[in-house]
């Protein structure tokens, strides 16, 4: 199951639309999650639909907020406000490492 | 709010038109605007194409540009499949009257952590709508989020979200839903789209298809509320309002020669009535056929059109036969008076045979029509089916005035099918073709059972077909 190496780094981009709480909620919870499993290694664009709707065809974004995980491959949706920690981690492959 | 917006406008529901032949009259005028419609049908039979067709003759009629939200399939499929129904998308999408948006939901691809909504696909189909200016939107089929997203409670929370925010946004939408086992839809979305609501159903009765559809609600409209049969062909989808149109056509005083000055005499010498029904029966090889022939070149020869359906012979071998008979059909045919429509009845049902009889008679527009035989038609349906498929039939080129006449076979020598005591009610002049041995000859004779509003010949004649054309003789003992 596990396909992340040491040396992979994380190159995520969030999806939001306007400052809503969900969407602030879920850059915290991302934010804390990278600085706990990833420290330095990560890379997160935030992406405002609200400002660039043209921008949610390409990744097929329907839910809000929808983080993608671009790297490490494979790329992966995660969507809501990533409350549930447990969840997200498996989203984002970083579970077993530090399991 | 809701209920006084209702009131306001219902005394003025300003409608769109949908373009597709048949629709709009029986919605009295198209889809509810700036409001969701819902058609729901199970797989195949025909929603995707009825939504589509919906943006691309708006797209074509109305420079209505529209947006179809595609949760099924690609683009390029879309196109490919329509394709061959004479629709070209390219061009509308090069011309900026349609966008197609194709939504993916992948479930394996998808986890989900907390919270969301579906803001995303509002952003999607806002900036799409804007994008060309769009008055149309399609959601194609919208269901498809329940098998991708799991938390029903959050989808059907944003759903009903998305079909209010599709009114305000002034658009006239179809959205297009799957059959459910108890409810209509399989996720009830007629609780939240609830203006309109069509359902299409293909049948199939004894191993042929029809197509159906109804009108299960309109809000603030009247509707018929049959079940109509559509046709789904090179042309896209035809629907008809098929129900008995009453008995308020007009009677025209005026006549059309039968071909045969003989026949015309036995009918107070003028022929059959302009706009009325007959009905010429026999037994095999009497010459009904030669009369129908006849009648469509008295037509063409002034000038007027015919149509000829045929279902027993090809074309070609009733052009040869006729021929024979001293009858050059093939000209008119060149000239576009004649028009031939030569099929098995065993092809499709009663219902889409009427259905592309309609079809053909609105194109064509012409002064007669011969149905050769009837009888053949008759066969493929059970009784009630026949007298209800005839009678609008009837009804249906009456109120047109167009004259028509049905060729019948009858089975035996002795005594008339069941088919004609069932038919004859409904037909303004019956001819009766009997062949009969006597004198050491076998020879053909004619007579008119009954001719509404004429006074006609009583009596039986010699009917002689020869190379130059019909004679009706006096019999002498």
């Amino acid at each position: 199951m596990k396909t992340s190496k040491p040396d992979d780094v994380w190159n995520l981009r969030l999806y939001v639309a306007g400052q809503t709480p969900k969407c602030l909620a879920a850059f915290a919870n991302l934010k804390k999650i990278c600085e706990e499993h990833v420290p330095g290694k990560y890379t997160i664009e935030v992406i405002d639909l609200l400002k660039n709707p043209q921008l949610a065809e390409g990744d097929q974004i329907l839910a809000i907020p929808t983080l993608v995980k671009k790297l490490p491959e494979p790329v992966r949706k995660i969507i809501g406000d990533l409350s549930n920690t447990e969840r997200a981690l498996i989203g984002l492959d970083l579970r077993v490492q530090n399991g | 709010m809701k209920v006084k917006q209702r009131q306001n406008t219902r005394s003025t529901l300003a409608k769109v038109s949908t373009g597709i032949r048949g629709l709009d009259e029986i919605t009295f005028g198209g889809l509810p605007k700036g409001r969701p419609t819902l058609i729901c049908g199970n797989a195949g039979c025909g929603k995707t194409l009825m939504a589509l067709e919906f943006l691309v003759r708006g797209a074509l009629d109305s420079k209505e540009p529209g947006v179809f939200v595609a949760f099924e399939e690609t683009p390029q499929d879309l196109a490919q499949n329509v394709a061959s129904l004479g629709l070209n998308l390219q061009d509308l999408l090069d011309c900026h009257l349609l966008k197609i948006d194709h939504v993916r939901v992948e479930r394996s691809e998808i986890e989900e952590t907390g919270e969301y909504n579906l803001d995303g696909l509002f952003v999607r189909l806002n900036y799409a709508i804007d994008s060309i200016g769009a008055k149309r939107v399609v959601l194609d089929t919208i269901e498809s989020l329940f098998s991708g997203l799991s938390n029903t409670a959050v989808l059907r929370a944003e759903l009903r979200r998305l079909f209010q925010w599709l009114k305000t946004k002034g658009v006239t939408a179809i959205i297009t839903a799957e059959r459910g086992e108890v409810t209509l839809t399989r996720q009830g979305l007629e609780e939240y789209v609830s203006d309109c609501v069509i359902v299409l159903d293909q049948r199939i009765i004894d191993q042929v298809s029809t197509r159906r559809m109804r009108i299960i609600k309109y809000r603030g409209s009247p509707h018929g509320t049959n079940e109509y049969p559509f046709l789904i062909d090179q042309d896209g989808i035809t629907v008809f309002p098929i129900t008995s149109l009453g008995l308020n056509h007009a009677a025209p005083a005026t006549h059309l020669s039968t071909g045969v000055a003989d026949l015309d005499h036995m009918l107070g010498a003028k022929g059959y009535f302009t706009g009325s029904s007959i009905l010429i029966s026999g037994t095999a090889g009497t010459g009904k056929s030669s009369l129908a022939g006849h009648f469509a070149q008295s037509v063409c020869r002034r000038n007027e059109r015919c149509l000829y359906f045929a279902f027993e012979e090809s074309e070609a071998q009733i052009l040869r036969n006729m021929r024979s008979i001293g009858l050059d059909l093939a000209r008119y045919v060149k000239k576009d008076l004649l028009r031939f429509h030569a099929s098995r009845p065993t092809l499709m049902g009663l219902e889409q045979h009427l259905v592309r009889i309609y079809k053909e008679v609105d194109e064509f527009k012409p002064t007669a029509v011969i149905v050769d035989p009837i009888s053949n038609l008759l066969n493929s349906g059970s009784g009630r089916e026949v007298h209800s498929m005839l009678t609008r039939l009837i009804d249906f080129l009456k109120m047109k005035a167009i004259t028509s006449v049905f060729t019948s076979l009858t089975p035996s020598r002795v005594g008339q099918g069941d088919d004609e005591s069932a038919v004859s009610s409904l037909i303004d002049t019956w001819i009766v073709n009997k062949d009969w041995e006597g004198n050491g000859k076998r020879a053909r004779s004619l007579c008119i059972v009954k001719s509404r509003g004429m006074a006609h010949a009583q009596n039986v004649r010699e009917f002689i077909i020869s190379d130059r054309g019909i004679r009706l003789t006096e019999i002498t003992a």
